[in-house]
């Protein structure tokens, strides 16, 4: 075995990564197929309210509709604040 | 009454016409009377894997709009005496199958036929929610890659909302994972994902695992079922994969790397 195998087979093999990569977004896209179809836009308009006031990215806001019976939905909404460093 | 299973993918290209087509031959080599109808309209190609390609008068879309009846349309395998193949228009584009077409014709074969295999096109437009819509069960051909994963889980999601089983409140599709092009060898050294990451993440049962094979390319070749060469391993996978369709308990095979003999990793092969 050379030195280059050596330190290739140390590497992260991809099947893993694969297997994460697709557990996250099949999770979110089941998640999206069960929900409204108002959702995207009204995690655009939240995200745009809380920007009028913090300065956060795209991904730091996550929102969510879960049905917990037949009457009952709750809207989750989830914001990763940045870390205040001033 | 028949049983109606339709193969589908979401994605194209990982297998649903070969596995249609051997699975289909299995269940008629059962002695069941079954018909495969290709779905694939425009893009015909289960005619050729069948080997039939020359014998096709009349199709699909045909019987559909009422220019030729079943009998006319239908191609009786030559090698099965159960087992006929309905094929799909080359001609017309893919809106020209209607839900109350597709459901009369069904109807007529469920009269005749104990399993009709509906061999689904890829994507999920007209065709394909057309192939899906009446099944009581359905074959998820997936590929160990990510967008073959991901598309299935698309399709399973149609599958629950989509079908007409869904829309009348009955039962829901029964769901059946068929991996295919499997290397166990790959999966070992940790380049495929193996049956467990596909199984953990779509959570279906598993039908069945058809090993990556030469003998899939040389059946289509010949334009015969793979499941016809008992020979070969994915010959031998899929008349697995067909008992279990039927109920029976088999044991997986080729699941893992086949240990080589000394004159095997000296002369290969």
């Amino acid at each position: 075995m050379s030195l280059l195998d050596y330190f290739r087979s140390t590497k992260k093999n991809t099947a893993s990564t694969a297997k994460e990569r697709l557990q996250i977004i099949v999770a979110h896209e089941r998640n999206r197929r069960n929900s409204p179809d108002y959702l995207p836009q009204l995690e655009r308009d939240i995200l745009a309210v809380i920007r009028k006031y913090v300065d956060i990215a795209d991904d730091q806001v996550s929102v969510s509709l879960e049905k917990s019976s037949d009457e009952l939905s709750v809207l989750e909404l989830n914001v990763t604040f940045p870390d205040d460093k001033k | 009454m028949a049983k109606i299973i339709v193969v589908t993918s979401g994605k194209g290209g990982v297998g649903k016409t070969t596995s249609s087509a051997a699975i289909g031959t299995g269940i008629a080599m059962r002695g069941f009377k079954t018909v495969i109808i290709d779905f694939d309209i425009g893009l015909r190609n289960l005619d050729l894997i069948m080997g039939c390609e020359r014998r096709v008068v009349y199709d699909f879309v045909n019987v559909i709009n009422g220019e030729a009846n079943l009998k006319q349309a239908l191609i009786k395998d030559k090698r099965i005496d159960t087992l006929f193949i309905l094929p799909a228009s080359q001609t017309r584009d893919k809106d020209a199958l209607s839900k109350e077409g597709v459901e009369r014709i069904l109807n007529e074969l469920a009269e005749e036929f104990d399993y009709i295999i509906c061999d689904s096109p890829a994507g999920i437009e007209s065709g394909a929610m057309m192939a899906l819509y009446f099944a009581d069960e359905a074959v998820v051909v997936t590929n160990p890659e990510v967008s073959s994963v991901r598309d299935s889980d698309r399709i399973l999601g149609m599958l629950s909302s989509k079908s007409r089983r869904a829309e009348q409140g009955l039962p829901g599709i029964k769901e059946h994972l068929l991996l295919t092009r499997y290397n166990p060898e790959r999966v070992v050294k940790g380049e495929m994902l193996s049956v467990e990451d596909v199984g953990d993440i779509l959570a279906i049962k598993l039908l069945g695992v058809i090993p990556e094979s030469q003998a899939v390319l040389n059946a289509s070749n010949s334009g015969t079922p793979v499941i016809l060469d008992e020979e070969s391993d994915a010959g031998q996978a899929y008349l697995d994969t067909v008992a279990r369709l039927l109920g029976e308990d088999v044991p997986f095979r080729f699941l893992n790397v086949e240990k080589k003999g000394l004159l095997k990793r000296i002369f290969g092969g």
